[in-house]
């Protein structure tokens, strides 16, 4: 499997490309160039334990660019993103969108580290960050980003508001307040210790009322720190009218540290070792939890990165300067050429262009704009160029519209996740029923009795476990889907993905790979095959479209034009080779040079001729992914429902559809239209995934019970799904479909029995047979049992080779290792 | 017995001084990342003999 896939970025190598790269002594098989050239520079850097350590390879490497970067070394642009430390050095922060694994984190902060000029490199996984500071006089913004990029990577910078400062203060606020329940939970455990033991053994009042006092001093910065956030959830809870778990936590906080001062300075049981124990283990669980939800979440900056940083201004002298594109208002006149992104909604002044509109259509094909009409921001230049006068900047795009559509999604889908807020404040409420009554009880039967046992009650019920069984079992099933290529983002998806779902597909670039290859080819008048697919190849390669991939899969052969080709917008490409002239495109452009054309030839097609006849004919579709049809098989086999949405044509989707399987498909469906086939799959009580990659489909992705976006997609549908899929293949799905089900057993395993075990100790409690360290006790116990019973979600049953095959087969990277 | 009355007061005195170099290593960003610190001790020794390598033969 190996050496069909190029070892730097796992793209299928063309057939006849040789190309290799050293790494470490052996000849390792490269798709492109510009493959070889990062892989030898990753090895030449001696930083070749990337491909060992790395957990999946990155997406498809990016066609080096270097104006994009050298526009960060002008200050103008760079400013936006730059923040001067002192003089000499300035800060910033780059998003770096595939850095999901720590070798792809060491790699790009080693990769900085080694340029002179560099002070200091900080990665942040979480937000997958990375804070770099560097000498201004030694080294530029620019340079830094161009030498991530030269690793394949996609570096962002980001605009020092725009940063997730909070996300990140979050985090480390939970880090504290964990560790700080953990170091003082631990000796207020000692001292907890020493009194029980002195129970047994007698003890001096002046040794007891030492480390009582001393156990008061430790546990009081758990409570006034550590402990807060309960009590904040708590009184939000309340005022809400919604109480949540943070109310009898803080209740069982409340009461046993009251209870446990008197006891300091009027003598009897103190009880702050069960404060302690209690309080860390919710702050573990939060911990988890928080990790889990950081760790893909990029939604802030899925918007402002997909513009360009900075863009050509065409001033009233005529003259071209570069500005940042904050700096871009209305009415400007901005040129954009092959290669570039458009900045902002508007009209093409002169020129032409043809721009692929995927982004925002789903559809593959670049479409021709002239003079006159509209193009949109976010779209991009294929070929042409053109001068475009600005209509709407930022909030007013469409793409900004995209961005509107999806929050309202997903506010929609907040309301559905209340049910089980309300589920828990119904448990909350019976607990305090329950503990309300038995101190009402035994104040009759025995008044001093009442602060320990309430207590009891309070700890025992405390939905310790209740409240682990499902984040450690999500914890625990989102590390084993990491490693199978799944990033889970949001835990709704295990929830969904049970049979009878119905599973929404796009077509471009979900079950296709989004790059064509060549389904049909008639050639005239015996011309030679390889050649005629050489002269394509060359002719298509050097205007930058997609199609030259479809050419050169199928030769060995290889032409180099003469000159560089003339792009003709809308219609094709023309070029001298070993001094004729060739074309390739539209029938009507073929026919211009007078080739002679069967006049039943068809319209549809590509046409590619010399200078006095048609050599041959071709029809392109969308490559299907490799395990496409195997993988909708399976899952129908499981009993999901397949529906493909698509904004293609119609018959291009029904070819896609007979081809793996699937009988229901809905073609020519705008965003709107998808988000409505939804609604109506939902509205009929069904649940629905929604599997997709563009910005078009973001808004679907929000709106579904749960949602996938393809990991090379779009980062605007990857912020908006619930996983994300790693890698070329969907065979993963079958994967993902087995671990939710395991993952949903585990946990309805873990919930009867923290609640069985709650009921029991709950009722003993309020009898009065549980002394309140029993109670703390049985209830880390109930959590540890919760915690093992995860952890087997970790494991992969040795049994199911079937996916085995798959998800090894995929990742050269760990065989090598 | 009686040396508690002094053990005690300092093992609360070295925990603050914990806390507090733990609160500094947080803010200097220490704990950001807890993933690929892991992985630099595995990496970096299969990059030193490739960097030796050359001397060797």
């Amino acid at each position: 499997m190996s050496h069909a896939r190029c070892y730097h970025c796992d793209d299928a190598i063309p057939a006849g490309c040789d190309l290799v790269a050293e790494i470490d002594g052996q000849a390792q098989p490269m798709c492109c160039l510009g493959c070889v050239a990062a892989a030898e520079f990753i090895a030449g850097a001696g930083l070749a334990g990337f491909y060992r350590q790395r957990e999946a390879a990155s997406a498809a490497a990016l066609r080096p660019d270097d104006r994009t970067w050298r526009d960060f070394d002008d200050p103008q642009v760079a400013g936006q993103f730059v923040v001067a430390r002192d003089e000499a050095v300035s800060e910033a922060t780059v998003y770096v969108g595939d850095l999901y694994c720590p070798a792809c984190i060491w790699l790009v902060t080693e990769i900085l580290e080694v340029i002179p000029g560099v002070d200091a490199v900080a990665a942040n996984p979480a937000s997958r960050r990375i804070t770099v500071s560097w000498r201004t006089d030694t080294v530029s913004l620019g340079t830094l980003l161009a030498r991530i990029a030269a690793v394949g990577f996609k570096p962002e910078p980001v605009t020092p508001g725009q940063t997730s400062d909070g996300e990140r203060n979050d985090y480390r606020l939970a880090i504290r307040r964990l560790v700080v329940a953990g170091i003082f939970g631990m000796q207020a455990m000692m001292f907890a210790i020493g009194l029980y033991s002195g129970e047994f053994q007698g003890m001096t009042d002046g040794m007891r009322d030492l480390l009582a006092f001393a156990s008061l001093v430790v546990t009081l910065p758990i409570v006034a720190y550590a402990a807060v956030p309960f009590y904040r959830g708590a009184w939000l809870g309340i005022v809400q009218r919604q109480p949540g778990m943070d109310v009898p936590v803080t209740l069982a906080i409340g009461i046993a540290l009251v209870a446990s001062v008197l006891a300091t300075f009027r003598g009897g049981d103190v009880y702050y070792d069960s404060v302690a124990m209690f309080v860390t283990l919710l702050c573990l669980s939060r911990f988890l939890e928080m990790r889990a939800r950081h760790r893909a979440d990029d939604r802030a900056e899925a918007m402002a990165n997909m513009l360009p940083a900075a863009v050509s201004r065409v001033g009233q002298d005529g003259r071209e300067e570069r500005v940042a594109r904050a700096a871009v208002q209305t009415r400007d006149q901005l040129r954009f050429t092959a290669g570039d992104v458009v900045a902002a909604d508007g009209v093409i002044l002169h020129g032409a262009l043809d721009v692929d509109e995927s982004i925002m259509t789903g559809e593959a094909e670049p479409v021709a704009r002239a003079a006159g009409d509209r193009v949109l921001a976010g779209t991009r230049v294929i070929a042409g160029g053109a001068v475009v006068e600005v209509a709407e900047t930022g909030a007013s795009t469409q793409l900004a519209e995209i961005a509107r559509l999806i929050e309202r999604a997903q506010g929609d889908r907040g309301a559905l996740q209340g049910t089980a807020d309300r589920i828990a404040s119904w448990f909350v409420m019976a607990v305090i029923a329950i503990a309300s009554v038995t101190a009402l009880v035994w104040w009759q039967l025995a008044p001093e009795r009442v602060l320990p046992i309430v207590l009891s009650v309070l700890i025992v019920a405390c939905p310790c476990a209740l409240a682990l069984a499902t984040p450690t079992a999500l914890a625990s099933s989102a590390a084993n889907l990491s490693r199978r290529g799944i990033l889970l983002v949001r835990a709704r998806l295990l929830e969904a993905m049970r049979s009878g779902a119905v599973i929404v597909l796009d077509k471009t670039g979900t079950l296709t790979r989004g790059a064509p290859e060549i389904a049909d080819e008639t050639r005239y008048l015996d011309a030679d095959a390889a050649r005629c697919r050489a002269i394509a190849a060359a002719l298509e390669a050097d205007s930058g479209h997609v199609l030259a991939q479809a050419f050169t899969a199928g030769t060995d052969d290889r032409v180099t034009l003469d000159t560089p080709p003339e792009i003709h917008v809308g219609r094709g490409v023309s070029g001298r080779i070993d001094g004729k002239i060739y074309r390739i495109g539209k029938r009507a452009f073929v026919a211009e040079t007078g080739a002679a054309l069967s006049p039943i030839a068809p319209e549809s097609g590509i046409y590619l001729a010399d200078e006095e006849r048609v050599l041959a004919r071709y029809t392109v579709r969308d490559a299907l992914r490799d395990d496409a049809s195997q993988t909708i098989q399976a899952l129908v086999r499981l009993g999901f429902e397949p529906v493909i949405a698509s904004g293609d044509h119609p018959a291009a989707v029904a070819e896609i559809a007979a081809r793996v399987g699937i009988s229901r498909h809905h073609a020519d469906l705008s965003p709107a239209d998808k988000l409505e086939l939804v609604r109506r799959e939902r509205a009929a009580g069904r649940r629905v995934i929604m599997i997709g990659d563009g910005v078009n489909d973001a808004p679907v992705l929000a709106a579904a019970d749960a949602s996938i976006a393809i990991g090379n997609g779009a980062a605007l549908a990857r912020a908006s799904a619930d996983a994300i899929l790693l890698g070329h293949h969907l065979g993963p799905l079958r994967a993902l479909a087995d671990i939710s089900a395991r993952t949903r057993r585990v946990i309805a395993q873990s919930l009867a029995w923290a609640a069985g075990y709650n009921l029991l100790a709950v009722s003993v409690a309020t009898l009065g047979f549980v002394a309140p360290w029993m109670a703390a006790i049985g209830m880390s116990a109930s959590s540890l049992i919760v915690v093992a019973n995860a952890l087997r979600l970790n494991r992969d049953p040795s049994a199911r080779a079937d996916e085995g095959d798959l998800s090894t087969g995929e990742r050269p990277a760990e065989v090598v290792a | 017995m009686n040396i508690l009355y002094l053990l005690i007061p300092l093992a609360l005195m070295l925990l603050v001084v914990f806390v507090g170099l733990f609160f500094w290593a947080t803010r200097s960003g220490q704990f950001d990342d807890l993933d690929s610190p892991a992985m630099r001790p595995v990496l970096d020794d299969d990059r030193a003999p490739r960097r030796s390598a050359p001397g060797d033969s």
